[in-house]
């Protein structure tokens, strides 16, 4: 009797790979997930003329549209990654947001436009003005694939 | 002897489905993620210049004027057009088959003024903008087949580079007025 306890049989680690493995694929689907919270409401134009982005990671986004939350009043708003920009300070935020990461020094960056149908180009315009004075040039409007 | 044996067993957990649960859950993942699938319209800005250098003089015939007011109507070259036939205009105007002394003199002085007001909607300007895109990338393509013999999407970037060298994209976007 006393042999058989101090002989227990050792617990099967065998398995231990798997859960590790599943936490691993449960944080790098969460990570994903949440990459960014857009807090305007955008739906995209059609087009026929679209090409795919070629770099996932040299990209900025820019969002145009009516703000999600009510109470930022129904005017349409920027925001870029994730803050929401005013007209007065885009010239100053578009060059930080830019500047912050060293990758989007290249000439390979493309700064991605998610702009809502109904905005008025006015403020797509100023956009554009404060990338062409932060020397980002290259950029892409998004639109639905329609060919 | 034998008894010893039956406890052992008894006390292992089978964990040989362990893996299938664990790819059951990956695939789950990866079935429900949505992949950013993101499709645009490329376009490369013109450099930010601080003063205001004079625009360099073309003759007006190798302009084509675009404008679009703010109830989002299309003007070309003084006159009302339909969106349905600003491809074509803009295809008649670059290679001006008919050697009209009012079209582009050649591809390569060709130059497309697009001009939009404030308070011009996003929808309408990408529809021009992709009409003109379209107009060019239907050059492109026409050119290749005759040169190469197949399409442009399929030629070299060297080939791809001549054909653009013979008709350049030349979209130049004023800053909107409100006219």
């Amino acid at each position: 009797m006393i042999r058989r306890k101090n002989n227990q049989p050792k617990i099967n680690t065998s398995a231990l790979p798997d859960i590790i493995f599943m936490l691993l694929f449960f944080f790098m689907v969460v990570t994903v997930l949440r990459d960014q919270q857009v807090g305007v409401k955008f739906s995209i134009p059609d087009a026929d003329q679209v090409q795919k982005l070629e770099n996932q990671t040299l990209i900025t986004n820019i969002y145009i549209g009516r703000p999600i939350d009510p109470a930022r009043g129904n005017t349409p708003l920027i925001q870029i990654n994730d803050a929401f920009i005013y007209k007065e300070n885009l010239d100053q935020a578009v060059r930080q947001q830019t500047a912050n990461d060293f990758r989007h020094q290249s000439d390979q960056a493309i700064t991605v436009l998610k702009v809502d149908k109904e905005v008025p180009m006015g403020l797509v315009t100023d956009v554009k003005t404060a990338l062409r004075k932060a020397k980002r040039l290259k950029i892409s409007y998004i639109a639905n694939a329609t060919h | 002897m034998k008894r010893k044996i039956n406890t052992r067993q008894s006390n292992e957990v089978n964990a040989g489905s362990m893996a299938d649960i664990a790819f059951l859950l990956l695939i789950f993942f990866l079935v429900t993620t949505t992949i950013i699938n993101d499709q645009g319209i490329m376009v490369k800005l013109p450099p930010y210049e601080k003063i205001d250098t004079p625009p360099p003089i073309i003759p007006s015939r190798n302009i084509l004027t675009v404008k679009l007011n703010k109830e989002n109507a299309l003007l070309v070259e003084s006159e009302t057009m339909d969106i349905s036939q600003l491809k074509e205009a803009t295809k008649n105007f670059i290679l001006n088959p008919t050697r009209s002394d009012q079209l582009a003199k050649s591809p390569t002085q060709a130059v497309v003024s697009l001009q939009n007001d404030r308070e011009t909607s996003y929808k309408a300007y990408i529809a021009v903008y992709n009409e003109l895109k379209a107009a060019y990338e239907e050059l492109w393509n026409n050119r290749s087949l005759q040169v190469y013999g197949k399409d442009y999407s399929l030629l070299t970037i060297g080939a791809q580079r001549n054909i653009r060298n013979q008709i350049p994209q030349v979209i130049s976007e004023a800053e909107p007025t409100n006219f």
